[in-house]
C-alpha cells in the first residue's frame, strides 16, 4: 500500500511516498502504524488522512486500489 | 452560478475583473493573499507552496458550491499558486460577483477563511538560514 506524503510528513518520512507492507483495515489502523513507526507524527497537532481525494474518518476502510494521502495541518492562503 | 478553480505556478490577478464580470452583477469583490517579507519577527526571503492538486481542486469546488448555497451570486473564482513565491507576489485570489455588494463581500470572506482551513496546500517559509513547514496551531 502506497501512501502519498505532503508538507511536513514528507520531511518526517524522508520520502515522497511511504510503502506499507502490512495490511491495514482502516484509517485508525494507519494512524497507529504511523505513530508507532515515526513518533514525530504523534507530535503534530493534527493529522488527517485522505482516501480517494476526500477527507476520511478513522473508521473509513482502506482498500488496495485506494489513493491514500497524509494531510498534515494545511497552511495555504 | 459559474465557478472557476485554478492551481498554477503563477496566478494572474489582472484577469479577475474579466473572469468575474456578469450582466446581472452589480458588484465584484476580490481578496488577494500576498507574500509578506516577515513572519514572527523574522525576515522571510520566500515561501514555497505545495498542493495535493486533485484534492485541493475538489475542496476548492466544494467551498465555491457551499458559498453558492449561502449567497446569491453569478460567479465565484478561487485560485492558488504553487512553487516558490517572493515577497509582494500573489499566492491566492478569491472573488465573487453578485447583484448587490453584501453577498460578494460576505462570500469572499467565507471563501478565503474556508480555503485556509480545509484545502490541502502547504507553505514552507524560507528565512536566511533555515526553512520550516508552517503548521498552524488550532
Amino acid at each position: 500500500m502506497n501512501i502519498l506524503l505532503f508538507g511536513i510528513t514528507k520531511s518526517i518520512v524522508g520520502a515522497k511516498y511511504l510503502t506499507v507492507e502490512q495490511p491495514l483495515g482502516n484509517v485508525a489502523d494507519l494512524k497507529s502504524y504511523l505513530e508507532n513507526k515515526y513518533p514525530a507524527f504523534g507530535e503534530l497537532n493534527a493529522l488527517a488522512v485522505a482516501v480517494n481525494n476526500q477527507y476520511a474518518e478513522d473508521i473509513t476502510s482502506l482498500n488496495p486500489n485506494d489513493e491514500i494521502a497524509l494531510i498534515p495541518p494545511v497552511s495555504g492562503g | 452560478m459559474e465557478i472557476l478553480i485554478q492551481i498554477s505556478e503563477t496566478i494572474d490577478c489582472s484577469s479577475l475583473y474579466e473572469e468575474l464580470k456578469h450582466p446581472q452583477s452589480g458588484g465584484i469583490c476580490v481578496f488577494i493573499g500576498v507574500v509578506r517579507n516577515h513572519s514572527q519577527g523574522q525576515k522571510v526571503e520566500s515561501l514555497f507552496f505545495e498542493a495535493y492538486e486533485a484534492m485541493a481542486k475538489s475542496e476548492m469546488k466544494k467551498i465555491a458550491e457551499k458559498a453558492g448555497q449561502k449567497w446569491d451570486m453569478q460567479k465565484v473564482v478561487l485560485k492558488h499558486a504553487i512553487g516558490t513565491k517572493n515577497p509582494t507576489e500573489p499566492v491566492v485570489a478569491v472573488g465573487a460577483s453578485s447583484s448587490h455588494r453584501d453577498a460578494c463581500f460576505e462570500a469572499c470572506r467565507f471563501l478565503i477563511d474556508t480555503l485556509k482551513k480545509q484545502v490541502p496546500i502547504w507553505k514552507k517559509e524560507f528565512f536566511k538560514d533555515k526553512s520550516v513547514w508552517v503548521t498552524p496551531h488550532p
